[in-house]
């Protein structure tokens, strides 16, 4: 069943990859808003990526995979707190994105997991991210850091990233006192 | 040969017996044991364990503060850094007072998390947090003594997450439940919480 599933993703990248370098730059079907993602405490090797997916065709698309250089690799993933009980779960065909519909990820439901880091992430700094979909192709962004407790995009998204100096004097970040 | 019939007849009718017994002893007498020990009072227990920076620990390093323990795993990307980054705050908003409390993180993943990672972990947060690793069995017992959850799910390249329980427990002076913080707790309950544990005089 794995196998399967493996072998169609690779099958359908395959086919669609020449369209997707084609489309890749500006011209994407697939728009990506406010990505952010979370500052790691140090030694953590994993991180998380959320952003906002916007699909504008009249076809459904598919976030299949996503690479960075900051991370050995990266996996799409889904967790929910039911019960007390933290889950989290690799989502291995990927992240359907409906048509003329958006999808977001954010805390408590999808992120794209950085998983091997190869440095740690501070807030402040940004890094790069490659997602691919099944029909848009590869789509690059640049994605800002956030303090640890930040629990959304900055304010304007890629800009907004005053007062997240890390955790130290009280910094916050963007984490209101609820 | 009917004396035969009759010994098998005994004996399966002795192994009957014996049958109903245990299912007895199971369903009837065993639920009531079990349920007066998970009663509110058996959460926590003795545990031998190594810090994050190698020392061994025990229940008794505890001793004699009330206690935030906290299960999770460096690997985490989300809820465990979010949760010690929430602590961490509250802990600067308890002020002086912070000292008297001990705060413990304890990994649900000893084979990835060694004291050597996880003292670069906790090290990110409050400097009042400690982490606790072990072995295996060590992490198993504790867990099973404060009622935790924790479950290894394989990932398509070989590795794997961890399933766990995602709230903070307090526990008293006496090592007595007192109460959880559940994940995404609102600062002024989680505070309200404790504060009151710090009051809490011991039995």
């Amino acid at each position: 069943m794995r196998f399967l599933s493996k072998f169609a993703m690779l099958a359908i990248l395959t086919a669609v990859a020449p369209a997707a370098f084609a489309q890749a730059g500006g011209t994407s079907t697939i728009t990506v808003e406010q990505p952010w993602a979370r500052a790691t405490p140090a030694g953590a090797i994993t991180g998380a990526v959320y952003m906002t997916l916007t699909n504008k065709t009249k076809d459904q698309d598919r976030l299949t995979a996503a690479s960075s250089d900051v991370a050995a690799k990266v996996q799409i993933h889904q967790m929910s707190v039911v019960n007390g009980v933290m889950k989290m779960r690799q989502l291995v065909d990927g992240l359907a994105i409906p048509a003329g519909g958006s999808v977001t990820l954010k805390p408590g439901g999808y992120h794209v997991m950085l998983i091997g880091l190869k440095k740690q992430l501070i807030a402040g700094q940004t890094l790069p991210l490659t997602l691919t979909f099944a029909k848009a192709g590869n789509v690059s962004i640049t994605v800002p850091i956030q303090a640890i407790g930040a629990t959304q995009a900055g304010k304007g998204g890629m800009g907004g990233m005053e007062g997240m100096q890390g955790n130290e004097s009280g910094g916050m970040g963007n984490m209101e006192m609820k | 040969m009917r004396a035969r019939q009759w010994v098998i007849t005994a004996a399966a009718g002795v192994a009957g017996f014996a049958v109903i017994a245990l299912v007895f002893t199971l369903v009837v007498i065993a639920p009531q044991q079990i349920g007066r020990a998970a009663g509110v009072a058996s959460i926590g227990g003795p545990f031998t364990l190594v810090d994050d920076t190698g020392a061994t620990v025990t229940e008794k390093t505890l001793a004699g503060k009330p206690y935030a323990i906290y299960f999770g795993y460096t690997y985490c990307p989300e809820v465990c850094p979010t949760t010690l980054f929430d602590l961490s705050r509250w802990i600067k908003a308890l002020g002086p007072d912070a000292d008297k409390l001990n705060y413990v993180f304890v990994t649900v993943d000893p084979e990835r998390d060694t004291p050597k990672v996880m003292h670069a972990y906790v090290d990110s947060f409050d400097k009042h947090i400690r982490g606790f690793t072990g072995t295996p069995a060590q992490i198993a017992k504790i867990a099973t003594e404060y009622r935790v959850y924790y479950k290894k799910i394989p990932t398509s390249d070989g590795s794997y997450l961890m399933d766990h329980s995602a709230m903070i427990y307090l526990m008293t002076a006496d090592e007595k439940f007192d109460t959880v913080i559940p994940y995404q707790e609102k600062d002024a309950t989680a505070l309200a919480k404790l504060r009151n544990l710090i009051t809490t005089p011991s039995s």
